[in-house]
């Protein structure tokens, strides 16, 4: 009954995606008042129906109502009640669900915090966001119904993979989900702004709070994703260059090239095309990622069913978005005139590299990506290309990001002098080297990797202060605590997002250069050595878990005398799918973890016990909780809802200040 | 300068940044690629010596063996018409298991003997490393084939 009751609420919401996609539309183009206002209430009741069919959903997963398939198969009664409603979305039906719930929940979010846009524009987001949900409500209703009837009845679920028994998968994919449909804002704005013929600053300045939000989004999804193989997966790494990280790093590139090139468009009106371009692209990207990820093209954890016709539908859906988009865009960018002219020495330059350097990155990451699964699909071969081939590419293309990074900031829009900036950086990109040098030898290791990271992280650190201390300087006299205050929350975001890769930047380079591993065979009472730890081996114990069965080992780990933690890896085995796994102990420091897993027992009382040693991991996790506040503090700035309510007022004047 | 010049020279210098970027992609990328090879390819002396490769296919049934240290595992992989012995040094995947697809990469020794650096197993109990189950097929058509021939 509540499944039938979901199905029904999922039907209902497609016919109101359908309205909201084609009346607004329709009336923004002839101008009807009666029309356009349509969208709105349509936005509301698609959210409003696919909020009852998910919450039903739910209610068949806490129920245990194994009539339903996906309960079946993704749930078991022993399962612990928070991954009964998380694994909702651990597979492919549910997920689908909650991208489209997603999707709406950003569309209604538009329509109460963008109130001020002109009816016209705002009718047009909210029609292209009616699309895409219709696109994607339609897929989950004809290919991937999650309300799918068992019957008869399984008198017993087959729970949900073990692997996703985490509480890093109960915030993961809702974080990555709102970042890759919020890049489906973007998108809206510019579709909506190239139907209208407005591609000025006012469209920028509307579209940005909104690309932030969903850039920070996406930046937590991936921290936290990342951290959940590294302690999930039980051998330490934090990013394995898998398709399906790839996946949600690609638009994650191109997110942070549209955001910078975003802020020309709206302070200079220039870029104006390469913006547009960036956020079909970035969108494209997410839509691309949904595929490679739901499709089975690639087995991984993620690859929840193998269906040609899933991956089919999606991938009309890509070519049908990157085709109508690419399509209007060849059709209206003509008229576009350059924007503002700039300097060859100038901020505008420096954001352009950036782009230009974020574009090939991603480019790097999808070549090695796709090309792969397409040698695979013209039978030519089977081919895999892993982590080295990315570590080559990113080294060298990063490293000029970040230094432009640095010297972007203090570089004046439209034309610099460049003796001014040498006068002012040489000094502290001279103090980076030899701080980085120094610290290399420090640590003792010093390779031209770790000599290029701890320079480039100095600079960034020292740049900071540098750019802080100049922008106080720029009201002399006023206590520092008004000059603080003075400043607006968008540059605060800036400064907080670019320290954050700074920090990230530390954190790569230490676990890159000193990090050990050790796999080691051990009985009770034995001791090992790694990195000036002693672990000591107390046994194995049985233990009886809610769905699944144990071997908890206790591992002592101390330092000369000290004795730091007592860390208890498991090897557990989930009953309903007889499955094994390793469930890692981590001891966390601010400057290193300690990271000890079991491996199977090779004798009686001796087992394969792996350690690992990895010193200012956190950093890297900080780092991007800096970036993610940062573009917090980007979007919350009041600017916006100052703008917001002049454009309202003379939405004319606001539009022809682009130069 | 003149605005036009300097135009020009802003181009020239973005479209050398982004040609000089994309070379560097396509080098690292001809560098790093890892082939795939079916166990009845490394028998046919397809593959290549000195460089990492992978191989893919079943583990055979009752070739996991432990040496004394505990740590080196030695297994072969079948594609159940050629084979190919492996050793590895490390913690296997823990869906590792006899009689299941893996997918080794590392390199192949003088002595036929495969070196491995990764072992990788399947994600949970339904599905198997595509590649593995490439091998398999591959290994079962070309039997197929033989036998239409005959």
């Amino acid at each position: 009954m509540i499944a039938e009751l979901g199905h029904f609420a999922l039907i209902l919401a497609l016919v109101l995606a359908l309205v909201q996609a084609v009346v607004p539309m329709i009336g923004a183009r002839g101008n009807r008042m009666a029309l356009m206002a349509v969208g709105r209430p349509a936005a509301r009741g698609h959210f409003l129906f696919l909020l009852v069919a998910y919450v039903c959903l739910t209610w068949v997963f806490i129920q245990s109502d194994f009539s339903v398939q996906l309960a079946a198969s993704n749930s078991h009664s022993d399962t612990p009640l928070i991954y009964k409603i998380t694994g909702v979305w651990g597979n492919h039906e549910g997920s689908l669900l909650l991208w489209a719930l997603a999707l709406s929940g950003w569309t209604v979010a538009v329509t109460v915090f963008s109130r001020h846009l002109p009816e016209a524009f705002m009718a047009r987001v909210v029609g292209v966001l009616g699309w895409i949900s219709a696109g994607f409500v339609s897929f989950t209703l004809f290919t991937s119904n999650p309300f799918d009837r068992l019957l008869p009845a399984a008198a017993q679920g087959r729970d949900l993979n073990p692997l996703l028994q985490d509480p890093g998968m109960i915030i993961h994919p809702p974080l990555l989900y709102m970042g890759y449909v919020g890049f489906s804002v973007a998108f809206a704005f510019a579709i909506a702004a190239l139907l209208t013929g407005r591609l000025d600053a006012a469209w920028a300045r509307w579209s940005r709070p909104w690309t932030t939000v969903a850039w920070v989004f996406l930046t937590a999804g991936i921290a936290v994703g990342s951290g959940w193989a590294y302690y999930e997966l039980g051998w330490g790494g934090w990013w394995f260059w898998d398709p399906v990280e790839n996946a949600s790093f690609m638009p994650w590139l191109l997110g942070t090239a549209l955001i910078h090139s975003l802020a020309v468009t709206e302070k200079r009106g220039a870029f104006r095309s390469w913006t547009v371009l960036l956020a079909i692209g970035a969108f494209s990207l997410s839509l691309l990622g949904t595929f490679l990820v739901r499709s089975g093209v690639i087995t991984s954890v993620h690859a929840f069913a193998t269906d040609p016709a899933r991956g089919l539908y999606i991938l009309a859906l890509l070519v049908l978005v990157i085709g109508i988009s690419l399509g209007l865009f060849a059709w209206r960018a003509p008229k576009l005139s350059g924007g503002g002219s700039f300097a060859l020495l100038s901020r505008e330059s420096s954001l352009l590299g950036n782009n230009v350097l974020l574009a090939v990155a991603c480019f790097a990451v999808l070549l090695g990506t796709l090309y792969p699964l397409f040698l695979d699909a013209l039978n030519m071969g089977k081919i895999s290309v892993g982590p080295p081939y990315f570590e080559a590419t990113f080294v060298p293309l990063m490293t000029p990001v970040v230094i432009l990074m640095m010297i972007g900031p203090f570089v004046r829009w439209k034309g610099d002098d460049g003796a001014r900036l040498g006068r002012m950086l040489w000094l502290s990109a001279l103090a980076s080297v030899i701080a980085g040098g120094a610290v290399a030898v420090a640590i003792d290791h010093v390779t031209w990797r770790s000599v290029l990271g701890l320079t480039l992280a100095a600079w960034v650190l020292i740049a900071s202060v540098q750019l802080l201390r100049r922008r106080l300087g720029e009201r002399p006299g006023a206590p520092v605590i008004n000059r603080l205050r003075g400043i607006p929350a968008a540059w605060w975001g800036m400064w907080l997002a670019h320290l954050g890769i700074g920090v990230f930047v530390i954190g790569v380079t230490m676990v890159g250069s000193l990090e050990q591993d050790l796999d080691v065979k051990m009985r009770e009472g034995q001791t090992t050595e790694l990195a000036g730890y002693t672990f000591t081996f107390n046994g194995a114990q049985r233990f009886a878990g809610p769905n699944y069965d144990a071997e908890t080992a206790s591992v002592t780990v101390t330092r000369g005398d000290r004795r730091i933690a007592v860390l208890t890896p498991e090897k557990r085995v989930y009953r309903a799918q007889s499955m094994p796994m390793t469930e890692a102990s981590i001891d966390v420091g601010p400057l290193r973890d300690v990271y000890v897993s079991l491996g199977d027992q090779v004798e009686p009382g001796a087992w394969i016990v792996s350690l690992h040693f990895r010193p200012f991991i956190s950093w890297i996790w900080l780092g991007c909780i800096l970036m993610g506040l940062g573009g917090i503090f980007a979007a919350t700035d009041r600017r916006y809802r100052k703008l917001a309510e002049r454009d309202a007022t003379s939405p004319v004047g606001a539009a022809a200040q682009a130069g | 300068m003149k605005p036009r010049s300097k135009r020009l020279l802003l181009v020239a210098g973005a479209v050398s940044l982004l040609v000089g970027a994309v070379a560097l992609v396509l080098t690292a990328f001809q560098e790093n690629l890892v082939f795939f090879h079916t166990p009845s390819e490394v028998a046919a002396g397809k593959a290549p010596q000195g460089r990492t490769f992978r191989v893919g296919g079943m583990v055979e049934e009752g070739s996991i063996q432990r040496e004394a240290d505990g740590l080196t595992v030695r297994f072969v992989i079948t594609d159940m018409a050629q084979t190919v012995p492996v050793s590895y040094r490390g913690t296997l995947p823990d869906l590792f298991q006899e009689g299941k697809g893996a997918v080794v990469q590392g390199q192949l020794g003088p002595d036929g003997r495969f070196t491995a650096t990764e072992v990788l197993a399947k994600h949970d109990e339904n599905y198997m490393p595509v590649e593995a189950q490439y091998a398999l097929d591959a290994a079962q058509m070309q039997k197929a084939a033989e036998t239409v021939q005959q």
